[in-house]
């Protein structure tokens, strides 16, 4: 099957519900078929605005939707044929587990012996065969939740939509339907779009992240892109920990930049810098700062800890470092040789490359 | 098995059960004394009241008590011929009694409840009797009326004689005891109570179902829009519960009068002719229209509490599984709203089947209902005992009203707020 690659099409939308403020600004977004994206963003940033436009709940105060190469504007919810799995499940609370699935067969009006069937796989894929009599009332809420995504599957359609599907679950049960889901979309093959304001939870599931803030998307890459390689510092900011430095741009050759901070230069990598002058906020990971590195790198700095935080498999080490009092380091517990004790100066080092000069805060 | 289970002992050797009733009383007893004034209230306003008018339905001591000897002689009649002498002597020596006291008069009233006819003869009596000879009673009496020479009226007193009666249930429903004792219904063109319990039950019934069709609307809207509004929305309809009902109801009388404002308007428009202007009150329109009114909110209250609670999300998920917007109404969104309906349905069904001021005053003839009747019976004819036999009735109609909604939809499911 030739996926297409904008099966649903996001053409300069708009989003304004009060004609004062834009929800959503110049929404331009592609997702191809068969793939997993996930609109990853703060409470407010819009994302669950274009779900519903997408579902027809909303309808775009500008521009276009194309689902298939059709617009879909004009197309009423029920007749767009796009599964949905809501925040807290919506299961219809006075139907059984099979009469809630039965539900979007029966509007189809498919025949009894051919909806059964359905409604079994689509009960088996979730595993919850042995279920169909109950009500949505005697199950636990990961139960509930995965009637929810049988419901939305059973009548097989190319798309579906989940707001937030996990947010009302505890931490074990939500991690582990982030790998059922994950499972069932690439058994079926089925194109997701996934609403949540859980980063881990995005990186675990999607093909593709659209980080949404402030109505735009700031960036949509692969999971491992979005976090090694932030093009903004709200991503940077937003995915995963961050340890930041503002300054100004002193220099600019070769691929690197100097950043001039309050009492020190360090070396980055530009890459929303174009010049001298510019002020900036430079971006680096945790995990990309060594002590005392055995190899050699171009950032040596040299910090005083703070606060040593005991983390089980890795240990939190908050660092003064020129004149950042939160510089964040993560070391694994396993080098234990290294003289991490409070009040102790040592030596911090990263490689340029890691270090991302992005536009200043 | 459950015998073999060994009893549960507290660490200081008493048993768990005992221990645990002894922890709790203090508990319980604080809970009860807590209650105890709204009990005591409750029995002394709802349960004592309604046990008198229970007993005063039924209760027919005050003929046994004035004419006992009577009563007693009587015992012997078969009713077939006119009684014997000993009992014309000893209703002689009751009535002469009865005369001393001045009590006569309540006998008459009682009596010509059982029987039209006794008023006129007892005060001929009373005059007669005070120059009535020793011995043969039966004579003398018989001579004062052609009616003391009637068995029937004779019978008519004998019908009276135990303590209590289901006559005045009886008569609530039409019907009588014969003189044969059979129990049937009066003549055709006597019969008021059967009609006016019908009309209750048919503007009852209507204005429920005229309250649940505007209600319906009104509490999903409430339910639904955005809190700035809603709040406005629900005020207008709490609104008419800051307003006295006499109030309302008379502004009812304005508005749709003859020459009302209603009318005027409809005269203006040019769908009524100006000298052909409908009667919409003193009739059941009358009724209809104010009791909906006045018990809209009854129906939209318990309404909107449920419609409340049902997600949004239940109406999208049933639009986005694909249904049309009608069937994810009717299969979904319908179906939870049921402990609603069923609670605003009871409430404005029973408030109004005992309705009792607005159709008093915008009823008229035709729009009145069994409590006007009641309230008639109150006032006018001081037949304080008819009135209690039909308020029973009226109750244990409701009773029945509610123990049939139980059957049918659980009173479980019901929801008021």
């Amino acid at each position: 099957m030739a996926s297409k690659k904008d099966f649903v099409k996001f053409d300069k939308v708009d989003k304004s519900y009060d004609g004062k403020v834009l929800v959503v600004k110049d929404l331009q977004l592609d997702i191809a078929e068969g793939e997993f994206i996930t609109m990853l963003g703060p409470s407010g940033s819009g994302k669950t605005t274009c779900l519903m436009m997408l579902a027809g709940f909303e309808t775009p105060t500008n521009g276009e939707i194309y689902l298939d190469g059709k617009a879909i504007s004009s197309i009423p919810p029920h007749k767009r044929g796009i599964g949905m799995v809501f925040q807290n499940y919506a299961l219809f609370p006075h139907m059984t587990v099979y009469e809630n699935l039965a539900f979007p067969l029966r509007v189809r009006k498919i025949p009894k012996d051919e909806a059964d069937k359905k409604i079994d796989k689509a009960l088996s894929m979730v595993s919850l065969q042995g279920f169909a009599a109950r009500m949505p009332g005697q199950l636990s809420g990961g139960q509930q939740q995965r009637v929810a995504v049988a419901r939305s599957l059973v009548f097989d359609p190319q798309l579906v939509l989940m707001d937030e599907p996990l947010g009302a679950l505890d931490k074990n049960l939500r991690e582990s339907m982030q790998y059922e889901i994950k499972h069932i979309h690439e058994s079926i093959g089925v194109t997701v779009v996934y609403v949540t304001h859980d980063q881990s939870e995005a990186l675990t599931m999607s093909n593709r992240i659209a980080v949404f803030n402030d109505g735009k998307v700031q960036q949509l890459s692969s999971p491992d892109e979005l976090y090694e390689k932030p093009v903004n510092s709200f991503v940077a900011e937003f995915i995963g920990e961050n340890n930041t430095f503002g300054g100004e741009v002193s220099d600019i050759s070769g691929g690197k930049c100097k950043v001039k901070l309050a009492n020190a230069e360090i070396l980055a990598n530009p890459i929303s810098v174009k010049g001298k002058g510019e002020r900036t906020t430079v971006s680096l990971r945790p995990e990309r700062a060594l002590i005392n590195p055995s190899t050699k790198m171009d950032n040596l700095h040299k910090g005083k800890i703070e606060e040593v935080i005991y983390h089980g498999d890795h240990t939190r080490v908050r660092i003064n470092l020129l004149g950042n009092p939160e510089f964040i380091l993560k070391v694994p517990n396993s080098s234990s040789n290294l003289d991490i004790k409070l009040g102790n100066e040592i030596n911090i080092g990263w490689n340029s490359d890691d270090a991302r000069a992005l536009d200043p805060k | 098995m459950s015998s073999e289970i060994k009893q549960i002992l507290t660490t200081d050797g008493i048993p768990l059960e005992v221990s645990l009733k002894k922890a709790e009383r203090k508990n319980k007893i604080k809970a009860f004394l807590l209650v105890a004034p709204l009990l005591l209230f409750l029995i002394i306003t709802y349960v004592f009241p309604i046990g008198d008018m229970l007993f005063r339905s039924i209760d027919d001591k005050m003929v046994t008590q004035m004419l006992p000897k009577t009563f007693k002689a009587m015992e012997t009649w078969d009713g077939q011929e006119l009684p014997e002498e000993e009992v014309f002597a000893a209703f002689h020596e009751d009535f002469i009694k009865l005369v001393e006291d001045k009590r006569e008069g309540k006998l008459s009233t009682q009596l010509n409840y059982t029987k039209n006819g006794f008023k006129s003869i007892i005060k001929k009596l009373r005059r007669k009797s005070k120059s009535f000879e020793e011995g043969n009673y039966k004579e003398q009496i018989m001579a004062v009326h052609k009616r003391w020479a009637d068995v029937e009226y004779w019978r008519a007193i004998k019908r009276r004689a135990p303590e209590f009666t289901s006559q005045k249930y009886l008569k609530g429903m039409d019907m009588y005891v014969n003189e044969e004792g059979k129990i049937v219904s009066v003549e055709e063109d006597r019969r008021i109570h059967r009609v006016l319990w019908l009309r209750t039950l048919e503007i009852a019934f209507f204005v429920t179902v005229f309250c649940f069709l505007m209600a319906y609307p009104i509490a999903h809207l409430l339910a639904t829009l955005p809190m700035k509004y809603s709040n406005l929305l629900m005020i207008c309809v709490l609104l008419p519960f800051w307003t006295s009902l006499l109030v309302r109801t008379a502004s009812w009388m304005i508005l749709l009068q003859q020459q009302g404002i209603v009318n005027d308007f409809f005269v203006g428009i040019g769908l009524v002719a100006d000298d052909n202007r409908p009667e919409m009150m003193y009739n059941k329109t009358g009724s209809y229209v104010a009791m909906t009114q006045i018990l809209l909110p009854f129906m939209v209250l318990p309404l909107y509490s449920v419609m409340k609670t049902i997600s949004p999300s239940l109406m999208r998920a049933g639009k986005s599984l694909g249904g049309t917007p009608f069937v994810a109404f009717w299969k979904v969104y319908f179906p939870l709203t049921i402990p609603g309906i069923g609670a605003g349905c009871l409430l404005v069904f029973i408030l109004a089947i005992g309705y009792y001021i607005t159709p008093a005053l915008v009823g008229g003839a035709s729009g009145t209902l069994i409590s006007n009747q009641i309230a008639f019976h109150m006032k006018s004819t001081l037949d304080w005992s008819f009135a209690s036999a039909m308020g029973l009735m009226l109750l244990s109609g409701v009773l029945v009203i509610y123990w049939l909604y139980n059957k049918i939809v659980g009173i479980d499911n019901i929801k008021l707020g």
